[in-house]
């Protein structure tokens, strides 16, 4: 055994730690606070203040408080921009729930055994590189394309299918890209649907489809809630696929924020339709997630 | 849910749905063996591509890239990202709540708004944008989700073997490293390959922070589709598709052989 | 050698609660242990046994008072420099260590060579009859083998005390007897001191040489087994250890210890041996043990001649449970009470028995009739 009085020495220095967790916990949080408050927090705060600012004549920064980003934003040619992406994760969210939905349903009700290889199934694609994935989509709409070389072989049809550079390549795109973040939450939500319930409902004289309607998809809602914010907010940000896939058609706020930085180089614009994007996605969560109780963390993992 | 057997419709669109998945993926691994260069038509079988993007220096520097700012986030964003899942799931500090808020940004707000930030950020600094600022924004927005992940994991953690190491002589150092981390090493080690995954796979903040000169695998891979489309970048896909599924194969094994001891 | 092995002075832990308030859960506690003893620490939960042992270990400090260990005063000393260990109640095995590296943790910790690291832990695993489970993990163990390697792994280091947190409060009835015994023999067989929790008092009688009654925070009774059940001094440890009857009543008159009491409802007077002192007309329960009633019919004849302590009663239910017959029994105004009547006799005949709506005698000898101050 250690003799009590040397560590006497000691004593006072790791026993103040001991005896203070709360310097302990700061202790352990602090490398990480400080590293996102200068890596994340110091630069959306300069991102908002930027937006505040207007472009000089040289491309550089003049330092006048300024809102004249945020009433250009309000133009038509901008809300249109706005509503489409809106749009754009709208409807790439409802896609995904069709498409996602039977399959959540369908790996919910299989063996026990089966369903973690099922769902591993799903998952092998997306470890592949992300450009991978669309650039494999891309050979496949093409005019010259797999899908149109196809049919065109079939016989399904005489002409090319126009669908790349289009909104319909880009749904696809964007849905693809997105399954995976939908099907897992909607699983989640289905596997823990009790039997008993279903059986119930039987015993109380639902048909199978009413049953399904009034008991099993009510009970799905919060795996679609948890899906629908973990796709419609990517969505709307998004940029890569409409640059791949859309072609000159198609701009999203995504596409927007980045042609100012990188294009036009109007940083102070491209930051304030850059805060409307945050802000948008902001409230979003907040209102989603004090809807649906926050529970997304054991679905994220 | 119960495993009644389920509608003949529902398991033909299921593999419908899977056949969505894999298709591309499919098509990709296919045709990188192509002789044709417009690779819809097929010609012939060739390991041609295959050479060419073995001698892509273009390639083989942005793979090495890549794999050194994956290996440096992943480590720092791993150490980092445990020690703040420590502190959140066992103390209360002030700005606890806070700090909880501030790590779920970056899950949820879209890449292109912390990409812009960081390279505002780095442009006021003035910091040159190359390997340097990738790894930092990498690290970024990996200690987040190693947080999470390790998180998770810490929930259900039995206290009391903690205790015992005390009770039989550990001080709290040696606790840490003998009882502790060992037991929670397995959360740790999912949160890493996490956190390597995602750099690996990042495009978006990457292509704000990159600047000019440096290069990364998707950032190349995005050049390569977007102005010279040749089967070399479907010979890149596949190479890529089959490292990932041997690496993710070899992890679930190992996995599920743990499991059984 | 000091003169206790632990002792625990007028020791306080006060806890906050995460509304902002506190709680004491330990309060003025005073216990002295004797070296070898088998101490227990009794009471139901919530009553400050576990607090008490865990300040002895170290993982919580005394908020006042002090902890003796070998008569040093331990402060803020960490568990790890102090000569106790625990036995926990999870049984906290480190799971991804073997049986073996376990086992010899504690001895890594005291840097002691492989050699005879080897050699200590073959005798722990003996002691705890576990010899060749060494590569084992803890998962693949059952858990009275489980149980085993915690209590090898904190025994290998000769600590001068053991302290045990209800260690067979997950195991089996069957499992938990024979352990019972096993931690019995193997505690005289080592002769350190152990403090062991429970909340069992048929296990602590069982195994103790003394035992703390604690409740609230405070310890009642402290006293071998046989004084804690046969002279509770109150009425709270009268009740939690075995079995009594209670009947409130008035002091009419103190004689030394005799005690004379008028039972309230039933306006008869008894007398009974005072636990305490008192006054008269002070309000008072009377306890009286099942097996210690004695019964007879209501004619004044037979061998109970001679007690006087005596109150009527009518049979309601019989409960013959082979060794003894439980007799339930109606004294009017709502009063009852239960007397265990061993089966001396040997026959089939049911008139040999009590049965039910025989009126009774209650005779309550006066040395086992205990008064006890109210609440």
């Amino acid at each position: 055994m250690a003799d009590v009085q040397t560590s006497k020495v000691k004593f006072s220095f790791s026993t103040q730690l001991r005896e203070n967790p709360v310097a302990q916990g700061l202790a352990l949080i602090s490398p990480t606070f400080l590293y996102l408050l200068i890596f994340m927090i110091l630069p959306m705060l300069l991102v908002a203040i930027l937006s505040f600012m207007m472009r000089g004549s040289y491309g550089n920064i003049v330092y006048r408080f300024s809102i004249g980003n945020y009433t250009r934003l309000a133009d038509t040619l901008y809300l249109r921009i706005l509503a489409y992406s809106l749009g754009v994760g709208l409807a790439t969210t409802i896609f995904t729930i069709l498409i996602g939905y039977p399959l959540a349903y369908y790996i919910a009700r299989a063996p026990t055994r089966q369903r973690s290889i099922l769902l591993f199934l799903i998952l092998v694609p997306f470890w592949t590189n992300f450009i991978i994935r669309i650039y494999a989509w891309i050979m496949i709409l093409r005019t010259e394309g797999f899908l149109n070389t196809l049919l065109l072989n079939l016989g399904l049809i005489n002409v090319p299918l126009d669908i790349l550079y289009t909104p319909t390549a880009v749904l696809i795109g964007m849905a693809y890209e997105f399954l995976p973040f939908m099907v897992l939450p909607l699983y989640t939500s289905l596997e823990k649907i009790e039997n008993a319930q279903l059986e119930a409902a039987a015993d109380l004289g639902a048909r199978p489809w009413r049953a399904f309607l009034r008991v099993t998809l009510p009970l799905s809602v919060p795996g679609m809630i948890a899906g629908s914010i973990l796709v419609f907010i990517p969505a709307m940000g998004m940029f890569v696929v409409p640059d791949l896939m859309g072609g000159a058609k198609t701009i999203l706020v995504g596409n927007l924020i980045r042609n100012q930085f990188l294009v036009s180089r109007d940083w102070p614009f491209g930051a304030a339709a850059s805060m409307l994007l945050m802000i948008l996605t902001l409230a979003f969560t907040l209102y989603y997630t004090r809807k649906a109780g926050f529970g997304g963390e054991e679905l994220l993992i | 849910m119960s495993e009644k057997k389920p509608a003949l419709w529902l398991r033909i669109f299921s593999y419908l749905v899977y056949l969505y998945i894999y298709l591309p993926i499919l098509i990709l691994v296919i045709f990188s063996f192509n002789t044709q260069k417009m690779n819809i038509r097929w010609e012939g079988f060739t390991l041609k591509w295959y050479e060419v993007l073995f001698n892509d220096s273009n390639v083989i520097l942005a793979t090495r890239n890549t794999l050194i700012i994956a290996f440096v986030a992943t480590f720092v964003a791993t150490v980092v990202g445990t020690l703040a899942a420590l502190a959140l799931q066992r103390y209360r500090f002030p700005g606890y709540t806070m700090t909880e808020t501030v790590l779920y940004i970056p899950v949820i707000i879209p890449e292109v708004v912390m990409g812009i930030s960081l390279l505002a950020f780095f442009a006021l600094i003035n910091l040159q944008l190359g390997l340097t600022t990738i790894t930092l924004s990498h690290i970024a927005f990996n200690i987040p989700f190693v947080t999470l992940v390790v998180r998770a994991r810490l929930h259900g953690f039995d206290k009391s073997i903690e205790e015992a190491a005390m009770d039989l002589g550990a001080n709290e150092w040696t606790t840490f490293k003998r009882v502790t981390l060992p037991t929670i090493m397995p959360g740790v080690l999912s949160g890493a390959m996490l956190a390597f995954t995602l750099s690996l796979d990042d495009y978006v903040i990457t292509y704000f922070t990159a600047g000019p000169g440096a290069t990364t695998l998707p950032l190349r891979v995005f050049s390569m589709v977007r102005f010279a489309v040749t089967p070399e970048v479907n010979a890149l896909s596949t190479l890529w598709v089959l490292t990932v599924f041997i690496i993710l194969l070899t992890s679930q094994i190992i996995q599920k052989r743990q499991a059984q001891n | 050698m000091s003169e206790y092995a632990v002792e625990m002075q007028n020791v306080v832990k006060i806890f906050p609660t995460p509304e902002g308030g506190e709680v004491t859960a330990v309060d003025h506690v005073t216990l002295r242990i004797q070296h070898g003893e088998f101490f227990s620490l009794l009471g139901p939960s919530g009553c400050g046994k576990t607090t008490s042992l865990r300040m002895m270990a170290g993982f919580e400090w005394p908020t006042e008072g002090e902890i003796y260990i070998d008569s040093k005063a331990m402060g803020r000393i960490p568990p790890y420099l102090r000569t106790v260990n625990t036995v926990f109640q999870s049984y906290a095995l480190f799971q991804h260590m073997s049986v073996f590296q376990n086992v010899a943790f504690g001895l890594e910790m005291e840097n002691v060579n492989k050699a005879e690291i080897s050699r200590h832990v073959a005798n722990a695993l003996e002691m705890v009859k576990l010899t060749g489970m060494d590569r084992r993990k803890p998962r693949q163990l059952s858990g009275g083998q489980q149980q085993r390697v915690a209590l090898a792994r904190a025994l290998v280091k000769r600590p001068a005390v053991l302290l045990l947190d209800e260690p067979l409060g997950a195991l089996d009835l069957k499992l938990r007897k024979e352990m019972q015994l096993e931690l019995k023999a193997l505690q005289e067989h080592v002769g350190i001191t152990f403090i062991y929790v429970t909340h069992d008092q048929e296990e602590a009688l069982t195994m103790s040489d003394r035992i703390a009654v604690m409740s609230q925070g405070k310890t009642l009774q402290i006293g071998t087994p046989l004084e804690i059940y046969e002279r509770p001094n109150c009425r709270f440890v009268a009740d939690f250890i075995g079995e009594t009857n209670f009947l409130k009543g008035t002091v009419k008159k103190v004689d030394k210890e005799k005690v004379t009491v008028l039972l309230t409802s039933l306006s008869k007077e008894i007398e009974g041996l005072g636990q305490g002192s008192f006054i008269f007309g002070q309000d008072v329960t009377v306890s009286i043990r099942p097996e210690k009633i004695r019964l007879a019919d209501d004619t004044g004849a037979g061998a109970l001649k001679g007690l006087e302590n005596f109150l009527h009663a009518k049979v309601v239910r019989t409960a013959y449970v082979g060794s003894d017959t439980r007799v339930f029994l109606d004294l009017g105004k709502d009063i009852k009470m239960r007397a265990w009547e061993q089966n001396h006799v040997s026959t089939l005949d049911p008139d040999a028995y009590y049965a039910v709506g025989d009126v009774v005698r209650v005779y309550m000898p006066i040395e086992n009739t205990l008064v006890l101050p109210e609440g």
